[in-house]
């Protein structure tokens, strides 16, 4: 007993600055009050519920040979410290998702967030990282799709591969819209960010020839060539030459992210993917640790409100709908994120030197991740509510200049003057940060304000906040470079099911038509977002988080049918609720999003809207011809679709878990397909 | 192993970089007959496996 003590006072701490969070209306909240609720909920989870799981649950088996030990090859399969591992895996899973989906969530004030982020991680998103670690690394860490295959059949294999691809068209479309908000109209911004092209390609020249391997002295290269370029940028936004030429619009700058996705995609990729990726690796863990001891030192007030008016009303200005479901959508990576089952079952099994070492890696990282989402949503909260609202909010309500801005948001409820916000904008070395939406330039100020308290003064605002865009947009563009190499061959993958000859992913016309159609299919989106007057994150974003969840859930049903067909099934409902609760929250956001009759939620209530008005022959703002008005209502009806197919995935899997479930429970022993532990070692 | 050194390995794995160290070990101790890559060759050859296939990063 005397050894849960120390346990139940962490567990009270948590409890107490849980209800300081919850309970506190009228008074600043220090954002100390969260973190400490935060870390205290992450602890007592892990001492708990991960060992439940761990012992109970799954039956680890220390003693048990992984898959790298069985088939150690000092290459893929090489048994790993755990905290090197750890390391690998975090760096895997922690991308822009947990540093964006928080701060589009705060336009509902900070309280709901931190509920979701914490509730969703402890009983969600951690079970399903370590699950689908655990299902892996019994099966010598085959993949995702291939684990579906093994357990539940050829058709629902294929089901989710399908679901797999669109999850990563979807990504790529939003992410890259993310760059293009952060980016257009900032000559500074654009200008460091294309500078890391040819840095890149330096650095991959020197280690591809002058000193292969040596990773860390060329990301020391690399990083004091980002740093010149973030202050000679300045110089740039200043010229009168150069400052037109890096001055691009939002549409110039989408049909530029589609030309380098696909050229960058096809070239070697020791060239430009491998150095960049170690440079956006470095700087985002960099950059992470920077900010969590940034609040700590700092320790801020929180100015956003507990609760808006927004989380009651579901009009919130960010993105449309209701708390319920749109929330649990929103804020995906940080609570629960369905790509980390396809990381998961990626590399991280293949390196796991124990399965004792599993609920640290896949539990643990997990909440890691969510204490970054837990940082931005602290950082989205410290800003005046007023500016939060001027940059996130679209176009089409903030009218795009400070003056409008400020009378828009102050009609809102949120007091603020032209002045603050051209003085911000001032302040970090931009022209305007009204309507920046997506997010990253919204953690940028805010992570400016932070790191300025702390370093420099500020005089420093403008190259902080310069440095945290470069920070997001380089490694957004590591993942559309990359994310489009693997939609390339998962598409080559399923493409192969009808025609063999899209299966050889080295010859290099099959391989050039797969990557065609996968920029074309994110460029689609992201045009889409691009010209979209609601600035498209509010109708990319829903489809995003829709989809991710989508794949969590499908992840959490193979993890019951892995638990029924074990015959664990008195401890299924560990992951049938979470699975549960997701088909609950992507089935109505899906069926909303379609739907819904206003059109600021509903896509074909949207469609109907333009088309009548088509047929009346009366343009609608903000479309400029009647060509235009026929797109949106084309677009929107794409939108439908997509959604209507997220909706099938989600229906066809779950058919098929009740199935494998049902038949799985009539047998008198267990039917899982686990690599025995026998075959240890004879290879 | 020291802390640095664990460091510096956590860093290289970070970006998909196994241990060439263990490497020689686990060549030397099952395929003893058989020639290691070169520092180099196992430095392209294991960047090529990173991100010839594209995978391996979240959102």
């Amino acid at each position: 007993m005397t050894r849960h003590l120390p346990w139940i006072a962490l567990a009270l701490v948590g409890a107490g600055s849980l209800g300081v969070v919850a309970t506190m209306r009228g008074e600043p909240v220090n954002a100390l009050w969260i973190v400490a609720a935060a870390v205290s909920v992450y602890l007592v989870a892990y001492r708990y519920y991960a060992l439940f799981i761990s012992n109970k649950v799954l039956g680890i088996d220390p003693s048990r040979p992984t898959p790298a030990v069985r088939r150690a090859d000092g290459l893929d399969y090489v048994a790993t410290d755990r905290r090197v591992l750890f390391g690998h895996h975090f760096a895997a899973i922690a991308g822009a998702g947990p540093l964006v989906g928080p701060v589009l969530a705060a336009q509902m004030g900070y309280l709901p967030g931190t509920l979701w982020i914490l509730a969703g991680v402890v009983l969600a998103g951690a079970v399903q990282d370590f699950m689908i670690l655990f299902i892996s690394m019994r099966r010598d860490g085959k993949s995702l799709g291939e684990l579906v295959r093994m357990e539940m059949g050829a058709i629902p294999g294929t089901i989710a591969l399908v679901g797999a691809f669109m999850i990563m068209v979807i990504i790529l479309a939003v992410l890259a819209l993310i760059v293009v908000r952060a980016l257009a109209e900032s000559p500074w911004g654009l200008f460091t960010v294309v500078a890391t092209v040819p840095l890149a390609m330096v650095m991959g020249a020197y280690t591809r020839w002058i000193r292969p391997g040596a990773i860390g002295e060329v990301s020391v290269i690399g990083f004091i060539g980002l740093i010149a370029a973030i202050i000679f940028g300045q110089s740039v936004a200043e010229s009168a030459t150069w400052a037109p030429i890096f001055t691009l619009t939002p549409v110039q700058l989408c049909f530029g992210l589609i030309a380098y996705g696909a050229i960058a995609s096809l070239l070697p990729v020791w060239l430009l993917l491998a150095p960049r990726d170690y440079l956006s690796t470095f700087l985002k863990i960099g950059a992470i640790a920077a900010l969590a001891i940034g609040i700590v030192v700092l320790a801020p007030p929180l100015r956003m409100p507990a609760l808006t008016q927004f989380a009651f009303t579901g009009t919130g200005p960010v993105w449309a709908g209701p708390l319920f479901p749109f929330l649990f959508i929103t804020i995906a990576c940080g609570s629960v994120s369905g790509f980390h089952a396809l990381i998961s079952s990626g590399t991280t099994p293949k390196l796991i030197a124990s399965e004792g070492d599993a609920p640290f890696i896949g539990y643990g990282a997990m909440l890691m991740e969510s204490a970054v989402a837990i940082m931005a949503l602290i950082a989205a909260s410290i800003l005046d509510p007023g500016i939060y609202f001027a940059m996130n909010a679209p176009a089409a309500i903030t009218g795009g200049d400070p003056a409008t801005a400020a009378a828009a948001i102050t009609a809102m409820g949120f007091p603020v003057s032209a002045e603050t916000l051209a003085t911000t904008a001032r302040e970090v070395g931009e022209t305007t940060i009204v309507s920046r939406a997506g997010g990253a330039p919204t953690l940028a100020v805010a992570m400016a304000e932070i790191f300025s308290n702390v370093l420099g003064g500020p005089g420093m605002k403008a190259f902080w906040y310069h440095f945290a865009i470069l920070f997001e947009a380089l490694f957004i563009l590591t993942a559309v470079d990359a994310g489009t190499r693997s939609g390339r061959f998962m598409l080559q993958d399923l493409l192969g099911l009808v025609s063999p000859r899209f299966k050889e992913t080295s010859s290099f016309v099959p391989g050039l038509i797969a990557t065609l159609i996968c920029v074309g299919a994110w460029g689609f989106f992201l045009y889409q977002g691009v010209t979209d007057p609601l600035g498209g994150v509010n109708t990319l974003w829903p489809l995003f988080g829709i989809s991710n969840q989508m794949l969590a859930a499908v992840a959490l049903m193979l993890a019951t049918v892995v638990l029924v067909r074990m015959k664990r099934e008195r401890f299924a409902w560990v992951t049938v609720v979470p699975a549960a609760w997701l088909v609950l929250c992507t089935g109505t956001a899906g069926l909303m999003k379609l739907f819904h009759p206003d059109p600021k939620v509903g896509f074909l209530a949207h469609a109907q809207v333009f088309s009548d008005a088509v047929a009346r022959g009366e343009l609608l703002k903000p479309a400029a011809s009647m060509g235009e008005m026929s797109r949106i209502v084309f677009n929107d009806r794409i939108d439908a679709a997509l959604c209507a197919l997220f909706l099938v995935v989600v229906a066809a899997i779950l058919f098929y878990t009740v199935r494998t479930c049902r038949a799985a429970l009539r047998l008198p022993r267990p039917s899982v397909t686990e690599i025995p532990p026998a075959l240890e070692v004879a290879r | 192993m020291s802390m640095l050194g664990r460091l510096a390995q956590t860093a290289r794995l970070m970006v998909g970089m196994p241990d060439y160290d263990a490497y020689c070990r686990h060549m030397a101790e099952h395929h003893p007959d058989a020639a290691p890559m070169t520092r180099a060759a196992f430095f392209r050859d294991r960047q090529q496996a990173r991100y010839g296939s594209g995978g391996g990063r979240c959102c």
